[in-house]
């Protein structure tokens, strides 16, 4: 559904993209996952025919991004990455206004939409403007679905928003993708990769890896533990100082760290005991693809 | 088709909830209007005046006693050498001066002709157009009661000299030039901002990865503006004839067409300044630095292109509404047809094709 | 007692109309600790944090910021305190170093002050050769970091970081979290928002708001327990539409 050939952009020095090729295939959502910066905006821009790439090339349903850039228009969705809806029209006049621009309207599309729209139709007459950040997120994607394209293009519609609301919007993508649409959507947060079907980490204009998130996380070679004590600070400090550790970083309540040999676990164990500090947990686990992407970008951390 | 209605709709939402701008759009040339008509030209009532009497006769006494009963003057400062005049203009200590040249009596009682001379301020045109019909109305009611019996009649020459703004353009001339002004506002700057406030918001990026091409947006746009600023010119215009008798001389219909081709040259220069920016900010200065002042300045709205040096009389040249004056004054005061100013619409045309041209160039189908 | 508090609140709310952005919030901050302020978008975060810097009255409640009154002391608490938020930090047309001269200069730190503090706490971060460098060509975690530092240069009693990571890397991510740490020890009260609830984690206490209130107040492991989670994300789930289940 979208192939991408050796993409390179860049703006001024400011290399954006560096060779960059995968295919989507339909009817998957593909994630693109990094952080900001990563060039993940740049790489939707092209794909959506809305810059062209300095090298390289890309095709949407075999269509090429540069000379077929009209016909490409006319069938994908695209929701960029700030809100981008005229916050002075209703819900319902928003919606009317892109069936119309792609010469379709509300009612003869209604069934594609309805999952998404139904749950913001009660106020189909609130000026956008005023709509709650989900809400707002739900329009956007409502008009990027309105003509029935066959692939649509999120960038990181999910920044910003908070944890339940993420969560909701997943659930529609999911929807979406059960009915054959193509999705690529960009995000920053790494827990949202187990989402998709597959995904990029992307990181400084390249990809880390590409592939679905169970074979990243299987990919990954060195022996990831974690360890907990009341005062996660100190116990990270004390593992690094151990010099038995390859990374050791901060992970939500737990501190994570990689050792090249297993029988250099025990010697932090034993070295952290004499720091005085109290463990309360100490075992190996499975890497997230955070952990995935932070080995991959050869973590400075050392 | 169907599509562009569409947008033209979304158009009109976005200027009739942005009520307090409608507001100004509106009210703005009313308010302009009004303050031109009554706030500017007000009423003459003590203005000062100089009497500079060279004759010292019987006649001059009287006359600059009928003058001085009337409460419209009052005398300032004695003045004996009509040089001195315009330094008391400048110093604003006078408005007008009035020189009754030596042998004025002589002249009158032999050759039944006396002459006066009147010199006026007249950098606010209104007051002096009054003032020097005022002047003539007095001396003439005292021609009137001299001319009692005697025959042939006497007569006097009142000759105005009116300094700094010696065409005396004044009473007719701020309704064709709010016109002017209020179709440069609505069309080129309202445009150009809401255009880049497309871009700013990113609704642009949106519409651009849309099947709608940027010219359709640009166009659709347009519209809405179009018939605000017709709408705001013919308020105008109705409150130029029912409320200062302003008329229109010469063909409404032709005037209307005029108006329109103004409308549509300021748009395309909306246009242009929207493809050249991309933000609302510069597009606002851009409009008030670009196009409103000289619009106001350079026109020949406030101060006459005559009386300019000769380096702004150049610039002056590429200021459409320059030409668009010298046509709606054409037609309105003089009742001229199309025949007088055909090369001036030539020109307007000429401006509207070239930033039309500019703006499709510059226009992009992508970002950046 | 109150020496060891750094911010305390009490009843504090800000009515637009009949809308209740802030509705009675009780909490307080000790000095040196790590303050995880957390809810859904609109649920009054940033209208409350705007009243603890002194950006905006309260409509009734009273509060307390470093000592100072939030109604009549707001000049001072501007003083004591430093704000870091994702969207203004740096200006994108200076230099780091034009940068910190330009916000010390606005708490009247002299320039050699400046210079000096400046070296070195880039030097810690290892980008003390970019003291000259147009912050526009930073990449956006060193930004952030650098804003970080630049918001406690005059060393406050609090720092205020409203969403300080957003689509940060992942490591540089835990970088700027060690800064915090760090900033704390040394006695500095941080007072945080984020959308990331790994990083509710590294906070000493939370609070969660939803609608305008505090629904949940206490360390991750007292809010776990509290709300039978087995993380943040099911707490914050729970908490921000209760009606729904997990």
């Amino acid at each position: 559904m979208i192939r991408v050939e050796n993409i390179s952009h860049s703006y001024g020095e400011v290399q954006a993209l560096r060779d960059i090729s995968f295919e989507v295939k339909k009817g998957q959502i593909f994630g693109l996952i990094g952080p900001d910066g990563a060039g993940k905006t740049t790489l939707i821009r092209i794909l959506t025919t809305l810059i062209l790439a300095d090298q390289g090339t890309a095709f949407i349903d075999g269509m090429e991004v540069q000379k077929e850039y009209k016909k490409i228009r006319s069938q994908i969705g695209y929701m960029p990455g700030r809100f981008s809806l005229y916050e002075d029209l209703s819900i319902l006049e928003n919606l009317n206004l892109f069936a119309a621009i792609f010469g379709t309207t509300l009612d003869e599309n209604y069934h594609l939409i309805e999952d998404i729209y139904k749950q913001i139709e009660p106020f189909k007459h609130r000026r956008a403007g005023q709509l709650s950040g989900g809400m707002k997120q739900k329009l956007a994607l409502s008009c990027a679905m309105i003509h029935a394209p066959n692939v649509i293009f999120l960038d990181e519609p999910t920044t910003g928003v908070d944890p339940v609301s993420r969560k909701e919007f997943w659930q529609m993508l999911k929807t979406l993708k059960e009915r054959g649409i193509t999705i690529l959507v960009s995000t920053p947060y790494m827990d949202e990769a187990a989402m998709c079907s597959e995904v990029a980490l992307i990181h400084d204009g390249q990809f880390l890896d590409i592939d679905t998130p169970e074979k990243i996380i299987s990919k990954y070679k060195p022996l990831l533990y974690r360890a907990k004590s009341s005062k996660n600070n100190a116990l990270l400090k004390e593992i690094r100082n151990s010099g038995w550790t390859k990374s050791a970083y901060l992970n939500g309540e737990f501190v994570h760290f990689t050792v090249e040999d297993l029988n250099d676990v025990n010697k932090i164990r034993v070295f952290i005991q004499k720091q005085e500090i109290e463990i309360m947990e100490f075992k190996e686990v499975n890497p997230s693809i955070e952990d995935c992407f932070m080995d991959l970008m050869h973590s400075p951390t050392e | 088709m169907k599509r562009f209605n569409a947008f033209v709709l979304k158009e009109f939402y976005h200027i009739m909830r942005d009520w307090q701008t409608l507001l100004i759009l509106i009210g703005m040339p009313v308010a302009q209007i009004l303050l031109f008509g009554f706030a500017i030209s007000n009423e003459i009532r003590e203005v000062s005046i100089s009497f500079v009497d060279q004759d010292n006769s019987r006649y001059s006494r009287e006359i600059r006693q009928k003058i001085d009963a009337s409460n419209y003057f009052k005398e300032g400062v004695e003045i004996y050498d009509t040089q001195e005049v315009e330094s008391y203009f400048r110093k604003g200590e006078i408005k007008m001066a009035i020189v009754v040249p030596e042998g004025f009596a002589e002249q009158l009682v032999n050759e039944g002709n006396g002459q006066l001379q009147v010199i006026i301020d007249a950098s606010d045109p209104n007051t002096a157009s009054l003032l020097s019909n005022y002047i003539q109305a007095i001396v003439q009611s005292y021609l009137d009661e001299f001319n009692r019996g005697a025959k042939p009649p006497f007569f006097i020459e009142v000759r105005s000299e009116l300094v700094y703004n010696p065409e005396l353009k004044g009473a007719y001339l701020f309704v064709p030039g709010t016109i002017s002004v209020i179709m440069m506002l609505i069309s080129a700057m309202m445009t150009s901002i809401s255009i880049t406030r497309e871009k700013e918001l990113g609704t642009m990026e949106v519409l651009l990865a849309t099947p709608m091409s940027p010219v359709q947006v640009v166009l659709a746009k347009v519209v809405p503006y179009l018939l605000l600023a017709f709408f705001n010119a013919v308020v105008v215009l109705l409150m130029g004839y029912f409320i200062f008798d302003v008329p229109v001389n010469g063909s409404v219909p032709l005037l209307l067409a005029e108006m329109l081709l103004f409308i549509v040259t300021s748009l395309a220069l909306g246009i242009f300044i929207s493809s050249i920016t991309s933000s609302q900010q510069v597009a606002l200065m851009i409009s008030l630095m670009g196009l409103m002042l000289p619009t106001i300045l350079l026109s020949g709205f406030i101060f006459p292109v005559e009386n300019m040096p000769l380096p702004l009389q150049v610039i002056s040249n590429i200021v459409p509404a320059k030409w668009f004056l010298l046509i709606i004054k054409g037609i309105m005061i003089k009742g001229q047809g199309i025949a007088f100013f055909w090369k001036e619409t030539l020109i307007l045309l000429g401006f509207t094709l070239f930033f039309v041209v500019l703006s499709i160039k510059k226009f992009k189908i992508r970002l950046s | 007692m109150k020496e060891n508090i750094s911010i305390e609140v009490s009843n504090l709310s800000k009515h637009y109309g009949k809308f209740k952005a802030v509705d009675e919030i009780t909490f307080d901050v000790k000095k040196g600790e790590i303050f995880g302020f957390l809810g859904a978008n609109g649920a009054g975060k940033s209208t409350a944090m705007k009243m603890l810097c002194g950006l905006l009255g309260p409509t009734s409640g009273e509060g307390t910021v470093a000592g100072f009154d939030i109604y009549k002391q707001s000049e001072q608490i501007k003083k004591n305190i430093g704000y870091m938020s994702q969207k203004f930090s740096l200006y994108n047309d200076l230099t780091v170093l034009e940068n910190m001269i330009f916000y010390g200069g606005i708490y009247g730190l002299s320039r050699k002050y400046i210079k000096e503090k400046t070296t070195t706490l880039l030097k810690e971060l290892g980008f003390d050769d970019k003291l000259g460098t147009m912050v526009s060509s930073l990449p956006l975690g060193w930004k952030q970091k650098i804003s970080f530092t630049l918001a406690h240069i005059h060393n406050p009693a609090i720092v205020f970081l409203d969403e300080p990571t957003g689509g940060v890397d992942p490591v540089t991510r835990r970088d700027f979290w060690e800064m915090i740490y760090k900033a704390a020890e040394g006695g500095t009260t941080v007072f945080v928002t984020t959308h990331y609830m790994d990083e509710a984690e590294y906070c000493d206490r939370i609070s969660m708001m939803v609608d305008g209130q505090i629904h949940g107040l206490g360390s991750p492991a007292e809010l776990k327990k509290q709300f039978e989670s087995t993380n943040m994300d099911e707490v914050f789930i729970k908490l921000a539409r209760p009606n729904e289940k997990v």
